[in-house]
């Protein structure tokens, strides 16, 4: 039995920032595979739970007329995996949603409750940070749109002011047309595992072998996900060679602030960050257009 | 807290009260008798907890019974029909895919939602859709086997 002292239910966004805005206190609930498992292990106490389980407006993914992609919050990540804007436009993120939990987790688990717990491992986190995208909050006072980037604010934390929820994911056309990406989670154990290590790269190239934007979110790097901007920098314009990716790898190392946990040294986690970065990339350029680098 | 919920339990509805802080898997085992449903972990690791909820493998021990409203619940005793077993238990059978038989309800859920699906799985990709269980008797090997077995019949 979860000690669950008080459930409240919204059947609108609207119904949902009011109840919040009257109770502050609430835990919101999607999925629930996070939040109950905190409860359990008591992380949570006594919670008092809002659901927006039922909430129709943040179900679904569609794409807008002028391209962008809009994820609603409660989408799946059975459903991210399996949704046809998603395998067209960017399977980067149907390959990390794939690699989330096991079968029965990705059932339930919203891509919402992801990102908004904060947690620098979160599989859809480094690539949507990769994808520029954007957060729509809303609360009743009114909505904001951030970038993903200063969503995150440190281990566990986000930049959810008391009363907003998360109502809209954002991808604009000009972050995903035209880039392939790939993404690669190192852990343990194939499925139910928590990643050591995520690297989410997508990249665009013109001329044939010249890099015209490479970008790279990580996780578990640091405290929260991160990209890495020196890396990026220093990929742009330059031709594609083992030598550029080579580089682009050791240049990644340097934006991450990696730590020493039971589950990897900071040493290891930085070898990994070097070495997979580089094996991202080198799939990433193919399904973006570029030649094998062997 | 109590909550009034109707749900559909192997073919059969029910309506009853339940507490907002009890999972689905308390009230299959505790107030419905489907004591099939078995519990580890807790959690939502080990799978042995796995109902299907309108057709889809869940682990239902970290889904709130009060979710459930409205929905179809599909439990191991609710897969054999007039006493006779369905092919996904007889291949685990046939395939010696049991040892102690915990883990063993929620594989053959997980298997039937495979079957019914319809969809053609590389072995792979059985694996894949069986990686929200364990079993630490029998080492997977045959209960891959028995998988493969029943998609193919």
């Amino acid at each position: 039995m979860y000690n669950i002292q008080g459930y409240f239910e919204a059947a609108t966004v609207n119904e949902a920032t009011a109840l919040l805005a009257a109770n502050p206190n609430l835990t919101i609930i999607a999925g629930g595979t996070d939040v109950l498992i905190k409860l359990h292990h008591g992380q949570i106490e006594k919670a008092a739970l809002l659901s927006i389980r039922k909430i129709k407006s943040l179900q679904g993914i569609r794409k807008l007329e002028d391209g962008t992609i809009v994820i609603g919050p409660l989408t799946t990540f059975t459903q991210v995996v399996n949704d046809p804007v998603i395998k067209d436009n960017i399977p980067v993120l149907a390959e990390a949603a794939l690699s989330m939990g096991g079968p029965q987790i990705r059932n339930v688990a919203t891509i919402g409750g992801n990102i908004c717990n904060g947690a620098t491992s979160a599989d859809s986190a480094s690539t949507l940070l990769a994808l520029d995208a954007r957060l729509k909050l809303q609360s009743n006072q009114g909505e904001r749109v951030v970038p993903i980037q200063e969503f995150y604010l440190g281990p566990g934390k986000v930049d959810l002011k008391p009363g907003e929820i998360l109502t809209e994911i954002i991808v604009t056309p000009e972050d995903y047309q035209g880039y392939g990406g790939h993404y690669i989670k190192f852990s343990m154990r194939k499925a139910m595992d928590i990643a050591t290590l995520g690297v989410a790269v997508i990249c665009k190239i013109k001329e044939g072998n010249i890099f015209a934007d490479v970008r790279i979110g990580l996780g578990v790097a640091g405290p929260t996900p991160l990209r890495c901007r020196e890396a990026e920098v220093f990929a742009k314009g330059k031709v594609i060679s083992r030598e550029t990716i080579a580089a682009i790898g050791k240049l990644a190392v340097k934006s991450t602030r990696a730590r020493t946990s039971w589950r990897a040294s900071k040493e290891y986690r930085e070898h990994l960050v070097e070495e997979l970065t580089r094996r991202a990339l080198q799939a990433a350029i193919v399904k973006a257009g570029g030649a094998e680098i062997a | 807290m109590l909550k009034k919920i109707s749900l559909t339990v192997n073919g059969i509805q029910a309506t009853l009260e339940v507490d907002i802080g009890e999972s689905l898997l308390e009230v299959l085992r505790n107030r419905l008798g489907y004591t099939g449903v078995k519990k580890g972990c807790g959690v939502g690791e080990c799978g042995a907890c796995t109902v299907l909820i309108d057709g889809m493998p869940v682990d239902s021990c970290i889904y709130l019974a009060v979710w459930a409203e409205g929905k179809n619940i599909v439990t191991i005793e609710g897969i054999a029909k007039n006493g006779e077993l369905s092919k996904v238990q007889k291949a685990f059978i046939e395939e010696g895919a049991i040892q102690c038989g915990f883990c063993t309800p929620g594989y053959v859920l997980t298997a039937t939602a495979m079957v019914e699906s319809g969809k053609k799985y590389t072995r792979e990709e059985i694996k894949r859709e069986l990686s929200g269980h364990l079993c630490r008797c029998t080492g997977y090997q045959n209960i891959i086997k028995a998988v493969e077995k029943a998609l193919a019949d």
